[in-house]
């Protein structure tokens, strides 16, 4: 009987472990920490050599310098020669709604149909995923997750990486809507047989018509007085109100142009480009429409044969020196590649741009493209204490590690299933 | 019905003028034509090279009895007089497909794979047909034999295009009055091969471009086995590739490097194949020339893309542009390099188009007397038929072609088609050129006539004063029949006259338009001239020069080995001296000759690397660049696969692991199978050919592969053994086994059947070729070290082994290395347990530890991968740069070639912006063999000409369309992005 107690008992631990292995959320922060002579890369440019950060109640009270004559708050953590960053921001991803790539039972990213804005990513999200634990340790605290899939895939919402559910991890709520844009030049199906080769798309006026005709019933849905409720038309409502930005998926100059200028005729009144291969061959079109791009993320391979080499290391820093508004997002990747966030933008710095510059690309750029600027992406007072502390540069991944992560002020584990299995063979090893 | 049956039976046998002289005749009495035919007065080609003006050609019964200027002409001769025309012997296709349906895929949905023959008593492989005769479906084309005719073809060689082996073909002549009884010159002319698989046959195996040669090598074993009586069975494909060994050889390669590809099986097996090219010889034509093959080209020369799109002309890539540009200039390149080709319609919309393209060739400096040979005496001598046709010698087949002057020439007429004595007019060839200009009176009132266009096809022109009238004219049997209207256009005038031979005035009767009838007449007042073409006749077309590789950022010339000094540099040996401040190293001859201080510079180009970072190239364990296809699946083992036979010399992505600091990388085959196929190991030599990236003397590696890949987990596939984890050990023992029975076989001294993919297995066995295993979870990674400790040998290395940190140490115990990701995981299930750390856990246990890409995009920054082991697990930095240099070196067994800066070693050498493992770092210049093949300024300069290029070309476009010439649409040529699961 006893044995069998404990056999249970092993079977369950083991059960914990395998299968719901995601650390426990952080409590609310009860008393305050101030962090002590790092060097803060404030996320707006500005770096801090010395500095002191302090937070309360899960906000800002003080960022500044260590020199200030003041007192501390509470926890005092030194954390001389270390780094303090704001919470890395991923944008456009599947987090949570997609665990294991080739297992089908786990993804949850993308709904049939062709026209679907009224899905939400939201209450899909997975607040115990593992794949989502694993960005911590490397500083993505927050992001975007969003449907994919067909032509208007659905219904974004910005969550913190830290949570018991999704209600919990809501930042914010039905932030936007995606949109894939159809290819005028496109890909033979070559899994039917076709040669893969790309070429004209003759569908393409029709589908971009059709893409249209949806938004402008959608606007004029708004003004009738019918009662009966349309489910995708009323999802798009924000976009022409303007509490929803619409992301718009596209690569080509031409798709880009034709995108804008049809998207703001019918009265979206935000546009984010995701994508944006081809964008910096019209950069003035895009300020002239206040177009923010989120760039595919460096690492990934050029377009075309002849392309430079480091186009895509370089592309960000292009669009950024012509004065857009721009952050980083991988969706050609991989989820768990959203890790990687930081490195994207150390690869941009590598091109020329000053880190700090490029640091905004995965803090306060994206927040302010998600419209949580008001609340995240910079160490300022008053804004949430999103942050970390790293032992060095944060964008080199040689240096980029963390000590201490915060989400709301909430002293968050920088465990994961990764790290407990690390320790646990390095204990065989050791024979701990 | 059945008499009209009779009557086409009748209609059938009469047009056979030599009819077999033992068929019964009901339709009346027989009768025999024996006379003879003399064609005089004409320019004879009796050979490409020997003319002679005057001459005289007699035939007799099909046959060129005589040629020459004096002929003697028996009594029963009917003489006609050519007054001066041309006669060539007619042209000959080596590469048909006439007469013969060519099968097409079944449509339908993709069915399960099917892996088992679908035949009994032939060749396990349903792709092997050797047995396949073309006469057997051959059924003359009459429609065909016309258009052919009139591209000036006498005699297709013809043959069922579909398989691997394809069988027989048949040697046809294009005798339109004849019957088959007279058109079969041979029913069995050459035997046939491709590297493509039937679309007729389902079998999964050969699923890939090295399945298909790894076939066509076991396939030639196999028969040399069953000729010396071993093979007890019937096997009715190897009896008739035996029995056809002797015919002519043709092999259907395509491109230029599966020329090369054909012509290797055919050194291997000691068969001199004649070669079905793709056109684009001229890129690589020294490798070409050293086949010794005779050659059969294709003349389709791409039309000019559409590029009045700049939105869609970006799309297309130089390398296709430059196609465009360079293929028409291929015979020229083929004669200057005096290599023997034939010239075939293979690949042609229709016969009609050759003689445009033909005409190409020659303005790009084809020679006419090459252009001949290759449409005559070559392919007569390829099919070894020269005493038969290609010439006009006496005993010849008499096919020949009437023209009206060079055949070659734009202007030139051809008006008839002789094949096998039998006349097919093509032009009338005694129709008067009435083309001039006329004056003419009609009803009264006089215009202007201009006759022009073609002699046979002429347009007329009408003008009153300076009005043009509409007009419509035609001509037909020395009949002119003309019609034009009325200046309002409501009344129209009918005009028909015959043409006089003796008068170039034109004559007869006019019907006016209230139809009433009188007469024409029209005066020649000159003759027709071609008007002079705008100078483009003599402007010698651009080629744009083939650069190394020819593709985008290839080379004007292969990059030579310099002798380099790089001063003051921070150099990472990779080795027991770590990492050296200020330092200088030399290069020389391709090696790293000197590492010091101060180092002399006498004849050295000197690179100042103050603040830089010197290394050692890259070394990829896991790469699927630069190679044309990734997977045999078609098959559970692979093991007679091999890479080196697929790689891909122009794949863009060589270049930029050049630029990510990459040298040397291992291309494996994918993980379809628990046994793949052999490995490539290259030095990423950037413009050098596919053999010479290949390592000299390289380290023999295979790849395995373990887990949801081989066991087909993540797709619908259920019917290919293994489907477990525990089928896949079952599997390696029963091929282990087999294995070493066949070598012990083959040690005894007893004859044995040569099975290469035992052969390479053996080889493992022996510890001759090493295994690198793809692998995940620690169960399996156990097993198969268990495997190969039962047969007495050691796993060389564990590739991707995400779960390796679970079981380091077995594996240092079995000595096998590991190269993994640094930080890959999620997806799929079997990396569940990945974990970034997994290098780090597995070094400290003293496991060689490399650090792999398995991904062109990954690969151009593995020394950022490497930079995460320190993150990962805290490596130092010295021992992280070594994931990606000396261990991977060691894994591949080329560490005393590569992998460190030692003096001695290969100058395999990367120069950094920064400390090689920041994310800051750039490669500025990387080496191989001391020869840069990256280099940023360079880069800098590429990028400028391939914009500089494509402008000049993309202009060439618009000429060409605004030309009128047909063009078509621009397209974007991909070449799929390999990785391990790719099929």
């Amino acid at each position: 009987m006893k044995n069998l107690k404990i056999t249970i008992l092993i079977v369950l631990i083991l059960c914990t472990y395998q299968n719901f292995a995601q650390q426990t959320p952080a409590p609310e922060q009860k008393t305050g920490i101030s962090i002590e002579g790092a060097v803060a890369h404030l996320g707006n440019g500005e770096v801090i050599e010395n500095s002191l950060i302090m937070f309360e109640n899960g906000k800002l009270t003080f960022v500044g310098s260590a020199n200030a004559r003041i007192a501390r708050t509470g926890t005092v953590i030194d954390a001389k020669g270390k780094h303090v960053y704001p919470g890395f921001i991923a944008t456009c991803t599947s987090l949570g709604l997609i665990e294991v790539d080739a297992v089908r039972a786990t993804n949850d990213k993308a709904e049939i149909g062709d026209i679907t804005p009224h899905v939400r990513s939201l209450i899909a999200y997975n607040a115990e995923s593992r794949v989502v634990e694993s960005m911590r340790p490397n500083g993505v605290l927050l992001g975007q997750v969003s449907p994919k899939g067909g032509t208007i895939s659905g219904t974004s919402s910005v969550m913190q990486f830290d949570a018991w559910n999704w209600e919990d991890a809501a930042v914010k709520v039905d932030d936007g809507i995606h949109l894939n844009w159809p290819e005028s030049f496109k890909q033979g199906r070559w899994w039917l047989g076709e040669d893969r080769a790309y070429k004209p798309n003759k569908d393409y006026p029709e589908e971009t018509a059709k893409i249209e005709n949806f938004l402008k019933s959608a606007k004029a849905y708004s003004k009738g007085k019918e009662t009966k409720n349309n489910q995708a038309y009323g999802a798009t409502q924000g976009l022409f109100q303007g509490t929803q930005k619409l992301y718009v998926y596209a690569d080509g100059e031409k798709e880009i142009l034709d995108a804008v200028t049809a998207l703001k005729n019918i009265g979206v009144k935000h546009i984010v480009l995701v994508g944006g291969y081809d964008a910096h061959k019209i950069t003035e079109f895009l300020k002239q429409h206040q177009v923010s791009v989120l760039v595919r993320a460096p690492h990934n391979l050029p377009k075309h044969e002849d392309d430079d080499y480091d186009l895509p290391y370089r592309l960000p820093k292009i669009l950024s020196d012509a004065g857009l508004l721009v952050a980083i997002q991988n969706i050609d990747a991989m989820n768990f590649q959203n890790r990687n966030l930081p490195f994207y933008a150390g690869q941009i710095a590598q091109q020329g741009m000053s880190p700090e510059k490029a640091l905004e690309m995965i803090t306060s750029n994206p927040a302010k493209i998600l419209g949580i600027d008001q609340t995240y992406g910079t160490l300022e007072v008053g804004k949430s204490a999103t942050l970390f502390i790293s032992e060095g540069d944060a964008l080199d991944m040689r240096t980029n590690r963390l000590t201490k992560a915060f989400i709301d002020g909430r002293d968050i584990s920088l465990e994961t299933h990764q790290t407990q299995l690390w320790k646990r063979y390095m204990g065989k090893y050791e024979g701990k | 019905m059945k008499m009209r049956f009779f009557a086409l039976a009748i209609m059938w046998c009469s047009v056979s003028l030599f009819a077999q002289e033992y068929f019964p005749k009901n339709d009346g009495v027989k009768a025999e034509d024996l006379n003879y035919t003399a064609l005089t007065n004409a320019k004879i080609y009796v050979t490409p090279t020997k003319v002679i003006d005057n001459a005289t050609l007699l035939i007799h019964k099909g046959k060129v009895v005589e040629v020459g200027k004096s002929v003697n002409l028996p009594q029963n001769t009917v003489s006609i007089d050519l007054n001066g025309k041309f006669i060539y012997p007619s042209f000959i296709d080596v590469y048909s497909d006439f007469g013969i349906e060519q099968p097409k895929r079944a449509s339908g949905g993709r069915r399960t794979a099917q892996y088992e023959p679908s035949r009994e008593g032939f060749y396990w492989n349903d792709h092997i047909m050797p047995e396949n005769k073309a006469i057997g479906v051959f059924k003359y084309d009459d429609k065909k034999a016309e258009e052919l005719r009139k591209a000036g073809f006498g005699t297709v060689n013809t043959h069922i295009h579909d398989g691997i082996a394809r069988g027989t073909g048949a040697l046809i002549a294009l005798n339109g009055k004849g019957s088959d009884a007279d058109r079969i010159l041979d029913d069995k002319s050459a035997q046939y091969f491709s590297l493509k698989r039937s679309v007729l046959k389902s079998q999964s195996y050969p699923s890939s471009l090295m399945g298909s040669l790894a076939l066509l090598r076991q396939m030639y074993f196999d028969a040399d086995w069953y000729a010396k009586g071993n093979i007890e069975t019937k096997d009715r494909s190897l009896e008739s590739l035996n029995a056809n060994k002797n015919l002519v050889q043709i092999f259907e390669a395509g491109d230029k490097n599966h020329v090369l590809r054909a012509h290797k099986i055919g050194k291997t097996f000691n068969i001199p194949y004649v070669i079905l090219t793709g056109g684009n010889e001229y890129e690589n034509i020294t490798d070409i020339k050293a086949t010794n093959a005779k050659l059969i080209v294709p003349i389709n020369f791409p039309k000019a893309y559409d590029v009045s799109n700049p939105f869609q002309a970006q799309f297309i890539s130089l390398k296709d542009m430059r196609l465009w540009n360079q293929a028409p200039s291929n015979p020229k390149v083929l004669e200057e390099n005096e290599i023997t080709f034939s010239l075939t319609l293979h690949d042609l919309k229709s016969p009609g188009e050759f003689k445009d393209k033909l005409a190409t060739a020659i303005e790009y400096g084809l020679s006419k007397a090459t252009a001949l040979k290759a449409l005559t005496t070559v392919p007569a001598a390829i099919l070894g038929k020269s005493e038969e046709i290609g010439t006009l010698q006496n005993g010849s087949q008499a096919n020949f072609l009437i023209t009206s002057g060079d055949i070659f020439d734009k202007g030139t007429v051809l008006f008839e088609n002789w094949v096998q004595g039998q006349q097919h007019i093509i032009n009338d060839k005694e129709l008067k050129d009435i083309r001039g200009n006329y004056e003419l009176s009609a009803g009264g009132n006089n215009y202007t006539l201009s006759i022009s266009g073609e002699p046979g096809k002429p347009k007329a022109e009408i003008k009153e004063g300076e009005d043009k009238r509409s007009s419509s004219l035609s001509y037909d049997n020395s009949w002119v029949a003309l019609t034009f209207h009325n200046k309002e256009g409501d009344k129209i005038y009918r005009m028909s006259g015959k043409v006089n031979p003796d008068s170039d005035d034109i004559s007869g009767r006019l019907i006016l338009p209230n139809g009433s009838e009188t007469t024409f007449t029209a005066k020649k007042t000159s003759s027709f001239s071609e008007k002079p073409k705008n100078n483009k006749q003599d402007k010698t077309p651009v080629v744009q020069p083939v650069t190394y590789p020819n593709v985008g950022y290839g080379y004007a010339s292969r990059p030579k080995q310099e002798t380099i000094l790089f001063k003051n540099a921070t150099v990472w040996t990779s080795e027991e001296a770590g990492i050296l401040e200020a330092t200088d190293v030399l290069i020389n001859n391709g090696k790293i000759s000197k590492i010091g201080k101060n180092l002399s510079t006498r004849g050295a180009t000197v690179i100042d690397a103050t603040g830089k970072h010197l290394t050692a190239g890259i070394i990829d364990e896991h790469s699927h660049i630069a190679l044309l296809s990734v997977n045999e699946s078609g098959q559970n083992s692979t093991a007679e696969v091999k890479m080196e036979d697929v790689v891909d010399s122009e794949h863009i992505g060589i270049y930029r692991n050049l630029a990510g600091g990459v040298t040397s990388a291992q291309l494996l085959h994918g993980s379809a199978n628990p046994i793949g196929g052999r490995s490539a190991i290259i030095k990423l030599k950037w413009g050098a050919s596919a053999d010479e990236m290949i390592y000299d003397n390289s380290p023999k590696f295979i790849k395995f592969a373990l887990g949801e890949n081989v066991k087909q987990s993540n797709w619908s596939s259920f019917s290919r053994f293994p489907q477990s984890r525990m089928g896949v050990e079952q599997m390696f023992i029963n091929y282990f086994q087999r294995a070493k029975e066949y070598d012990l076989k083959k040690k005894s001294g007893q004859a044995y059947r040569v099975d290469e993919e035992m052969e390479t297995l053996a080889e493992i066995l022996n510890g001759e070729r090493f295994i690198s295993c793809h692998s995940y979870v620690q169960s399996e990674i156990n097993m198969l070290i268990k495997v190969a400790e039962k047969f007495d040998f050691t796993i060389n290395t564990f590739t991707h082994i995400l779960e390796g940190y679970k079981l380091a140490d077995k594996m240092k115990e079995h000595g096998v290395g590991a190269s993994t990701f640094s930080d890959w995981w999620a997806y799929k299930y079997e990396v569940n347990d990945a974990i970034p750390y997994n290098a780090a856990i597995m070094q400290s246990q003293g496991v060689t530890v490399a650090l792999n890409s398995d991904d062109a995009e990954m690969s151009r920054r593995l020394n950022q991968e490497a930079a995460k082991t320190v993150k990962y697990g805290g490596m130092t930095e010295l021992e992280a740069w070594k994931m990606v240099t000396i261990n991977p070196a060691k894994l591949l067994h080329l560490d005393d070639k590569v992998g460190s800066i030692k003096e001695g070693k290969d100058a395999d050498i990367v120069l950094w912006s920064h400390n090689p493992l920041s994310v800051y770092s750039k490669a500025e210049k990387t080496l191989i063999e001391g020869a840069v093949y990256f280099d940023l300024e360079k880069d800098k300069q590429q990028r400028e000409a391939i914009k500089a290029e494509k402008a000049k070309l993309i202009n060439l476009m618009l000429e060409e369309k605004n030309k009128g010439k047909a063009t078509q649409a621009p397209k974007k040529s991909e070449k799929e992005e390999f990785h391990c699961d790719s099929l």
